[in-house]
């Protein structure tokens, strides 16, 4: 990072994860939930499904992320806002593009650590037999840029009220409509009054689609370019957002 | 080195702060007076860059708050109303913290925390977590992080605001101690506060610019002396026995 104002933002809000309990609470969390759902006794579980691959694993990613990553996004701006602390943040030299992306990062880098806790994973299919490394690599991939996505729709939204539970709610219901985006229920409900290009759209801009797609080992540009957008949108709605509290 | 002309701000139909503006020099105290809700802090967010002016300009040491944000911000200390801090930071990380933003590179800022921990009285505290202080010490942090990079401008909403007698003494006394390079704007609702550490004074209500003078000027329009009688004439618009406005 060459702006030394962002690298420095971003040092103090990563580090303000390992000192504080929300961050603890997420890794533990997050690390047994997936572990528990990887080998649960269902019908998808590691052990019924008798092959040396991450499938199940990777599966349940967009459902731990869909509640635990509003619960790391939605004090990224609303704790500074209830705080007052944002007047002591904004009224150094600082931009509010700045510290959007300072935080933004802090945060993914934050998902990013936090995945790579779950490495046990790795060896062990690695030890069982013989799986296919670059699969594994682009559904850690596609993991690590779908948190980004979610965790950008989460700082929006977190930019939006003061309040940190509205902020989660928020962000977990839009979370859970980007992800089911391309699925019957949700399309079936959308056409009723939409057009049909418009639904097409709607389908497009599923979160689900573009994971699973990824995940299951098939590299295409379009889909990181995907979350790439998605993340760069939410950020900049963000700015706007920040922006616009300067003028009321 | 703080000039601040017509600055007006608007929050939908309500007017804020209409057409305020006023000039501090340096070794200068201007103390900022006026009720609550008289536009008070939203004139300082305005100055600090932190909120948007509907219209006016603040320039610090010749620079721009509208067009010239970041340069301005460099020549300024801010301790907000109610001294929000970083709660689940230490004293001595957080005014680290504030050093490396200010720019200062890392000897110096290392020179500078020590210099400030010891000018605001910190060094008991400063391997504390800043949730745990009391009151005064968290006010004492945030005046010592508007310091850290030993800005030109001071400006102190309410700095004194909930402090014991002893502490407000001790605020006072350092800001008297500070005056001496700085220029300082300094908003308050105790009127001793202003004879005590104010050269010179605004009064402000409904948003509007209603006085300016020295402290002397405003008790002198007071035939018992007594500078709240004159606050009050001023700022409800009263007819009060033995003031002369």
């Amino acid at each position: 990072m060459k702006d030394k104002t962002i690298r420095n933002l971003f040092c103090k809000e990563f580090t303000n994860y390992l000192k504080t309990p929300l961050g603890y609470v997420f890794l533990v969390i997050f690390l047994f939930g997936i572990g528990y759902l990887t080998f649960e006794p269902g019908r998808g579980s590691f052990f019924y499904m008798r092959e040396a691959s991450l499938v199940s694993f990777f599966r349940y990613m967009p459902w731990m992320f869909l509640f635990l990553i509003p619960a790391v996004s939605m004090r990224l701006w609303s704790d500074e806002r209830k705080s007052g602390t944002i007047e002591l943040l904004l009224t150094m030299p600082v931009t509010i593009r700045q510290a959007v992306i300072a935080k933004f990062l802090a945060s993914w880098v934050f998902i990013g650590v936090a995945l790579s806790g779950t490495f046990p994973m790795v060896l062990t299919v690695v030890y069982l037999g013989n799986p296919d490394l670059g699969v594994v690599f682009l559904g850690y991939l596609a993991s690590f840029f779908m948190a980004g996505a979610l965790l950008a729709v989460g700082g929006f939204f977190s930019a939006l009220t003061k309040n940190q539970v509205i902020s989660f709610i928020l962000t977990v219901c839009v979370s859970f409509l980007l992800i089911m985006a391309g699925s019957p229920p949700v399309l079936d409900f959308i056409s009723t009054f939409s057009p049909k290009y418009l639904v097409a759209i709607f389908e497009s801009l599923s979160v689900l689609n573009h994971f699973d797609s990824m995940e299951r080992g098939v590299f295409s540009l379009s889909n990181l370019w995907f979350f790439t957008i998605m993340i760069i949108c939410w950020l900049y709605g963000s700015i706007i957002l920040l922006n616009g509290n300067k003028a009321s | 080195m703080l000039e601040v002309n017509s600055i007006s701000k608007k929050f939908g139909d309500f007017q804020a702060v209409n057409n305020v503006s006023f000039k501090v020099d340096q070794g200068e105290v201007l103390g900022f007076l006026g009720p609550n809700g008289a536009g008070k802090s939203t004139t300082m967010k305005m100055i600090t860059g932190f909120l948007d002016v509907t219209e006016g300009d603040a320039t610090i040491c010749g620079k721009s708050i509208l067009n010239e944000t970041l340069e301005a911000q460099r020549n300024l200390g801010y301790v907000p109303e109610n001294a929000p801090l970083y709660e689940d930071m230490f004293v001595l990380e957080f005014l680290e913290f504030v050093g490396k933003m200010r720019s200062l590179d890392k000897e110096a800022n290392k020179i500078r925390v020590i210099e400030v921990i010891n000018m605001c009285a910190l060094k008991d505290v400063e391997f504390q977590k800043i949730e745990t202080l009391s009151k005064g010490y968290k006010r004492r942090v945030s005046l010592a992080q508007a310091l850290i990079h030993d800005p030109k401008v001071l400006i102190l909403d309410e700095p004194t605001d909930g402090l014991d007698p002893n502490q407000k003494h001790d605020v006072r006394v350092l800001i008297r101690e500070l005056a001496k390079e700085k220029c300082i704007l300094i908003s308050t609702h105790i009127l001793e506060e202003v004879e005590e550490v104010c050269d010179r004074c605004i009064i402000i209500g409904e948003g509007e610019k209603l006085f300016e003078g020295t402290p002397n000027e405003l008790k002198s329009k007071s035939s018992k002396g007594r500078i709240q009688d004159v606050f009050r004439a001023i700022t409800t618009d009263q007819k009060l026995q033995g003031v002369n406005l």
